[in-house]
């Protein structure tokens, strides 16, 4: 079946004892057993819940991995797959990732004796050299955020198993609607689905989704273990966010694109960063590996923080607001807001400048949102 | 500023949290609310009269609709229940005569014993609708356009007009269009009244019901029945409902072009013998709703060959889902003399042409390609 009826009907999609055409919400933490002797399918709900699976096989199914597990957060699906490793075990991860991962590797991971070099990823030679005996796995964002650096995926998926490596990426900007990572070869993709895939701002929440088996039992026993499982409510409401992907995404990214354009064609603007534009660099590799530019777009305003700080101030519509992704347009201002956590010569270094803003388009009417922008660009006064 | 529908419905809800800025609104799942003083009111007092969750709906949907005032109920049939509480004993009630079936059994069963009479039409003629309005005690009339199962189409504005002249109320049942696409306040209607459970929440999984008055005066007079009668939405489908309605616009659009698809592909199926669906040029009243509105919908209904292939053909689909309802992103078929028609008597349902032969389709947003081959499979 194709994109547009998995996204409905993936995993399990209703409920066999009664029909219900939704799956039901099992607020429960335990499940009584009939034989001790004999293993049910559900005995605790930290192991497994029948609403949380139903989540789990469907974007195992929509990213075509094997396994498919949910999270309390985002970060709580990095992290859990960040416990694979060992203290000395060397990790290589794009230099403009999110700022939450960032933190967890310089400091908690750090703290356990584990190495990262930050690289930038979309050139490949700069990844080989990073490479050392010690290295474990590769760690990309593609597109990156905020800047939207484009990796070339299989390339780093062939590099990372030429030298057994685990390739894994946070698939969180594009969704499977618009890119699959493991198609491409990589061996683990994590979500934030607190974004696009919840997609109503109304949850947090995270997912992982392994290509293989054995590696998806090991990170099955990683979440039993570790314990940072999305709840029953929460599985729910993800599930029914991705009833709505396909269409949502579909139509943020049309206007995502359409202010990429408005945006660069106004002089108060000194760069635009949107991964289809044609002055984009990655452009050509983007478009061989993914269907569409996504609805996250940045750009730099020539006045600097200033000019970013009066622009938050004054636009309407647009959500002032830390996070993305979701059905109402957000605005956010990377310095200060996903990227608090890296210090500043570090952030200027990655070309994350003090003018730079961050728009996730919403499902708003793109003539609305052009017009709020042009409001709130024109001087004041 | 002036917003556009898709950006009024994407914001629906925000900013109703001055303290906390949460962008979403909270689900106020509390029944009662403290004083500042006696005397003194923070506005809402006990969630049957007014819960700011549900009210975050309210004002969406009237700002949607274009009217004065919405009201949230715990069901479609909760909603026509409060509607009719504004009639007295011996007022009578011209409505589309191939109804839906709760809704007549609601008139039947509910309203007669107690001397409110529906007098049931085929709304799609003008001539008997002008007809039926003159006859004494008729105080209002009750259109479902496009009607269940058949997609009939009733003239709204020309109809309005006629009841207007008479001091006669103009109710439209407005689910399987909705005010994305067709405006009956905006045609001269008084209320609009809407199975929510369908479009509006679109995810098959909220049962709740809307009306929505033009005027504040009719507003406030139906506020009152749902305050007293108590049949409100609670907070936690409220919260749904309106999470719903932030899509309405993209599903709809889908579901339409899904439907346009399937009803061309059934009207060439040598054994489907008749389909109805208003996209299709040989529908009829579709001059009417082309002016009336500017979508067909995504309901169709059609008639096989033989009634003997209906258990074989419910058996196996496998991407459309046998159940009642529609409007869901789900595609769901539907038989209706065993299911939503059920109530309506026989010799009725004869007359209306509401037959053995006869299935329904509720086209949700699945790829059009899975939902043709599923057709195809099964027919």
């Amino acid at each position: 079946m194709k994109l547009a009826t998995r996204l409905l009907h993936a995993g399990r999609d209703r409920d066999p004892y009664t029909g219900a055409s939704s799956v039901p919400i099992y607020q429960c933490s335990t499940f009584a057993q009939k034989d001790v002797e004999q293993r049910q399918a559900y005995d605790y709900s930290r192991s497994d819940n029948p609403t949380r699976e139903a989540l789990e096989l469907a974007i195992a199914d929509l990213e075509g991995g094997a396994v498919g597990l949910a999270f309390a957060s985002g970060m709580a699906s990095t992290s859990t797959v960040l416990l694979l490793f060992k203290p000395g075990d060397h990790l290589i991860a794009g230099e403009d990732i999110y700022g939450g991962t960032y933190r967890v590797l310089t400091t908690i991971f750090k703290q356990w004796q584990m190495e990262v070099t930050f690289v930038d990823t979309t050139d490949l030679d700069k990844v080989r050299a990073a490479i050392r005996p010690a290295t474990r796995a590769i760690f990309v964002e593609s597109p990156s955020n905020p800047l939207l650096k484009v990796t070339d995926l299989a390339a780093v998926a062939q590099l990372a198993h030429e030298h057994q490596l685990l390739a894994i990426t946070d698939n969180t900007f594009m969704t499977p609607a618009a890119q699959r990572p493991l198609e491409l070869g990589f061996d683990i993709v994590v979500h934030s689905a607190t974004k696009f895939i919840g997609g109503h701002s109304d949850l947090i929440a995270g997912l992982a989704v392994a290509r293989e088996e054995a590696l998806g039992r090991k990170l099955k026993s990683l979440q039993n273990n570790f314990g940072a499982i999305l709840g029953p409510q929460d599985s729910w409401l993800t599930l029914r966010g991705l009833k709505t992907l396909g269409v949502r995404l579909a139509a943020q990214q049309q206007t995502a694109e359409r202010v990429a354009h408005w945006l660069q064609a106004r002089p108060e603007v000194k760069q635009v960063f949107y991964p289809t534009l044609p002055s984009h660099p990655g452009r050509e590799v983007h478009l061989r590996q993914s269907s569409g530019g996504g609805a996250v777009v940045s750009f730099e305003l020539a006045g600097g923080g200033p000019a970013a700080k009066a622009l938050l101030k004054r636009v309407e519509l647009s959500l002032p607001a830390v996070s993305l992704g979701g059905v109402e347009s957000i605005l956010s201002y990377p310095p200060m807001m996903s990227h608090a956590a890296m210090p500043r010569s570090e952030r200027l270094a990655r070309g994350i400048n003090d003018g730079l803003l961050r728009l996730s388009t919403g499902l708003e009417d793109g003539d609305d949102l052009t017009a709020d922008l042009t409001r709130a660009l024109a001087p004041a006064g | 500023m002036s917003k556009k529908i898709e950006t009024l419905l994407a914001q629906a809800g925000c900013g109703c949290d001055p303290r906390t800025g949460a962008l979403v609104t909270p689900i106020y799942q509390t029944a009662t609310f403290e004083h500042p003083e006696l005397g003194r009111s923070t506005g809402f007092d006990y969630s049957r009269t007014s819960n700011p969750t549900r009210l975050a709906l309210e004002e969406t949907l009237a700002a949607a609709e274009g009217g004065a005032r919405g009201l949230a109920f715990a069901s479609g049939l909760a909603a026509i229940d409060c509607a009719l509480r504004l009639f007295q004993p011996g007022d009578r009630l011209v409505v589309t005569e191939d109804l839906y079936g709760g809704t007549f059994r609601l008139f039947e069963k509910v309203f007669r014993p107690v001397g409110i009479e529906a007098v049931y039409v085929d709304t799609s003629r003008l001539e008997l609708v002008a007809a039926a309005l003159a006859q004494e005690r008729v105080r209002a009339v009750l259109l479902e356009t496009p009607s269940n199962p058949l997609l009939k189409i009733a003239d709204i504005r020309a109809i309005a007009a006629l009841a207007k002249v008479r001091g006669q109320l103009t109710v439209v049942d407005n689910t399987f269009l909705t005010f994305l696409l067709q405006r009956p306040l905006e045609l001269g209607a008084d209320l609009v009244v809407y199975s929510a459970s369908k479009y509006l929440g679109g995810h098959n999984d909220v049962v709740a019901g809307v009306l929505i008055a033009r005027t504040p005066e009719l507003g406030e007079r139906l506020a009152f029945f749902q305050n007293a009668v108590g049949g409100v939405l609670g907070p936690q489908d409220a919260w749904l409902l309106l999470r719903g309605l932030k899509t309405l616009p993209l599903r709809l659009r889908q579901q339409e072009a899904n439907a346009q698809r399937i009803a061309e592909f059934l009207a060439q199926h040598p054994r489907v013998t008749q389909v109805w669906y208003p996209g299709l040029t040989a529908h009829p009243g579709r001059d009417v709703l082309a002016r009336e509105s500017i979508g067909c919908g995504a309901m169709i209904a059609f008639a096989i060959e033989s009634a003997a292939r209906v258990p074989d053909i419910l058996k196996s689909v496998r991407v459309f889902r046998f159940a009642e309802s529609l409007g869901g992103v789900e595609s769901l078929i539907t038989y209706p003399i065993a299911q939503t028609h059920a109530d309506i008597p026989v010799e009725i349902r004869d007359r209306l042409g509401i037959h053995d032969r006869l299935l329904r389709l509720s086209v949700g947003i699945e790829n059009a390609g899975d939902l043709l081959a599923d057709l195809e499979a099964v027919l």
